[in-house]
């Protein structure tokens, strides 16, 4: 089976003219961009709103509770703003992996045989696609804080600890020219050391993974149900083993329905998590909503959240687009 | 969230638009009969409405006074609750007249925000709340927990600076809207919540059913000095608000009180009677009429009684007034003088 090349619609003949309209749409947008930024500029001037980026070179001044990053609070706004982006791509990657597993597993459940197991994903893929994620990660955050235990009567699992204030975990330290493994420790009035998922953490991740994947499993469905019949007797004719139809018949044509809905699902998983500041998990936005009350820079601070996501949105499909290639080329 | 939004738009487009006109706050007060408040949604002894709709609180009576002297009606008010992420847009885009909020009077926050700070009205300080069954003796004790904290606030960083200062660990859970950070400290996820002292007990009083379950630790971390905020760029409106709360202070000093104003008028010092506009007029320095400080002190009574009344021995917070006694009690209010 030869992989199916993408038709393109043919470009129009190059023409000077076209060439020139859009030049000159450009420079007018440019234009009016600049004239704005430069009103901007100049009545926050007269408001007496100190303005410009040059605040990301400050030092910020407030801690952060979470992130794989060193950052202490007298480090720069800039390095808040990275800790921020690489919260937000922690809890974000991790949720499409678990989203896609869990989806995927969802998907195949609701094209069993089983009246049961289809049942249950049904029912799952009902239920959290039609609660607002916002509901849900709240709900996540308040069962989190409510049920697990406090910091004084944490669960104890070896050297692992669960209560209200996370799961604290041992990890492994380059402390002293050698690794050595750091372990929590209970104090009299907390649980120091070790490495820790907060229950913010948890809930997001929770939150979107389980709401990101009733909407995969329904993707994932329709694209293993966009599959044939006829495709997979047509495979066993010709003497493929199971394993070869799903590899060679069946994944080419479904992830090519699968992957461009997927990617769009994707994109609003990591859009969503700025929702993260509902539940006091410290993302791009939460961080960037406390550099702006202090600093007062507003307008910056938007600016780079949404540059941030719209990069992180290109780059995304940039990488989904590729798997799509790969996982054509692959079957072929 | 999304009046957050409205709000940020409001300033965008203030911005892009032609440069605003200065100086004209105290005619539009005039020309739609009240004066915008903004005010905290809801703290006791600040700013809290009660079951009927009526405002409470001693950032509330400052906004009275203030209506009261350049409306001569101290119900000429239309109250803006805002939270803290609303706060600066809301005065920065024109929204509201004056920010009598439980806001600290910072350099960032006067010199580059695009507001001027008018007059101290309380002088308060970080303080830190714990849950007694806890055990949580002193601050000491804080190393290495878990701290609730709402973002954007000066808590944020003072608290930082303390730990570090220390080189104490601890872990800061942030929410920027208030509530969510208080109820994740009551539901025990935090072993401390920190804001400035007296909104503590404000919060005690209002959060728990049972007070006694919480208290506030002895350190305090830092200087809180709270006060209303105007925009920038309209000296008149600033003086305004500036000498209506001097004149509350000054009110206090003088003896003169919310019942005897109109006695005090005729009878007082010779500087009650010139702050009262019996001698002179210092209202026309400022924009207003002579009447301005007597009918700020008959809506809302001298420094004093408002703090009396709503922080004070007659309200439920029952505050001592410790640092905002007037200066010859030990205190710090010190109001410049009116002549
Ligand atoms: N005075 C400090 C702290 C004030 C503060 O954060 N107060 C909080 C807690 S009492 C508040 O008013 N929150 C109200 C809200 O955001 O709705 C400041 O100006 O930054």
């Amino acid at each position: 089976m030869s992989a199916p090349s993408s038709r393109r619609p043919s470009a129009a003949p190059f023409s000077w003219r076209n060439l020139c309209y859009q030049g000159a749409l450009l420079a007018l947008l440019g234009g009016l961009l600049f004239y704005i930024a430069g009103n901007v500029q100049s009545n926050l001037q007269a408001k007496g709103i100190a303005s410009g980026f040059d605040f990301l070179l400050q030092p910020a001044g407030f801690a952060i509770g979470e992130g794989v990053f060193p950052y202490t609070a007298g480090d720069a706004y800039w390095q808040a703003f990275l800790l921020g982006i690489e919260n937000t791509l922690r809890v974000s990657g991790l949720a499409i992996l678990a989203s896609m597993l869990i989806g995927s597993l969802l998907g195949l459940g609701r094209l069993s045989n089983n009246l049961l197991v289809r049942g249950v994903c049904t029912a799952y893929v009902e239920i959290f696609r039609n609660i607002p994620l916002l509901l849900q990660l709240l709900a996540c955050y308040a069962l989190l804080t409510a049920l697990l235990p406090g910091i004084d009567e944490a669960w104890q699992f070896g050297h692992i600890y669960l209560s209200k204030s996370g799961l604290a975990l041992p990890v492994p330290q380059w402390l002293d020219g050698h690794w050595q493994i750091d372990y929590p420790q209970r104090h009299r009035f907390a649980i120091a050391g070790g490495a820790r998922l907060t229950p913010e953490f948890l809930a997001l991740f929770l939150g979107l993974s389980l709401y990101t994947s009733a909407y995969l499993a329904e993707v994932i469905r329709a694209g293993l149900e966009s599959v044939g019949k006829g495709q997979r007797e047509a495979a066993a004719a010709l003497g493929l083993s199971h394993a070869q139809t799903v590899r060679r018949v069946i994944l080419p044509q479904a992830l090519r329905v699968i992957i461009p809905p997927a990617t769009n699902q994707f994109s609003s998983l990591i859009k969503s998590s700025s929702l993260a500041i509902t539940v006091g998990y410290p993302d791009l936005v939460s961080i960037a909503n406390t550099s702006l009350n202090q600093s007062g820079r507003a307008i910056e601070c938007i600016t780079l959240i949404l540059l941030t996501y719209l990069l992180l949105s290109l780059l995304l499909s940039g990488l989904m687009g590729m798997f799509n290639r790969r996982a054509q080329r692959w079957a072929s | 969230m999304n009046k957050t939004l409205v709000t940020a738009g409001l300033l965008f487009l203030s911005l892009i638009s032609l440069p605003a006109q200065a100086g004209k706050t105290l005619d539009s007060i005039r020309q739609r009969g009240e004066v915008i408040c903004g005010v905290n949604e809801a703290l006791v002894g600040f700013s809290v409405a009660d079951a009927k709709g009526e405002w409470h609180g001693i950032d509330v009576d400052v906004c009275r006074a203030i209506a009261a002297a350049t409306l001569g009606d101290a119900r000429k008010v239309r109250w803006v609750p805002l939270n803290k992420m609303q706060l600066f847009p809301a005065l920065q885009s024109g929204e509201v007249d004056i920010l009598s909020h439980n806001v600290t009077w910072t350099m960032t926050r006067d010199a580059a925000m695009g507001m001027h700070f008018t007059s101290i009205v309380f002088y308060d300080g970080q303080g830190f709340m714990v849950a007694r069954k806890s055990g949580i003796q002193s601050l000491r004790d804080l190393e290495n927990t878990d701290i609730c904290v709402q973002s954007g606030t000066t808590t944020e960083k003072n608290l930082s600076d303390y730990f570090r200062a220390r080189k104490m660990k601890f872990r800061s859970v942030v929410f920027a809207n208030f509530e969510a950070s208080i109820k994740a400290f009551l539901s025990g996820r935090c072993q401390s919540y920190t804001t400035d002292a007296t909104s503590l007990l404000s919060l005690i009083q209002r959060a728990s059913r049972t007070p006694g379950d919480y208290v506030v630790l002895p350190e305090l971390i830092s200087k809180e000095p709270l006060s209303p905020a105007v925009r920038r760029g309209d000296d008149e409106w600033f003086a305004i608000v500036k000498w209506v709360i001097n004149a509350l202070i000054t009110a206090e000093e003088e003896g003169i009180t919310q019942a005897n104003v109109e006695q005090q008028k005729v009878h007082g010092s010779a500087s009650a009677q010139r702050l009262l506009g019996h001698q002179e007029d210092t209202g026309k320095l400022i924009g207003l009429d002579r009447e301005w400080a007597a009918r700020a002190i008959a809506a809302v009574g001298n420094y004093g009684e408002v703090f009396d009344r709503n922080l004070g021995a007659g309200s439920p917070l029952n505050l001592p007034r410790g640092l905002n006694r007037l200066w010859r009690d030990g205190g710090l209010l010190y109001a410049p003088p009116i002549r």
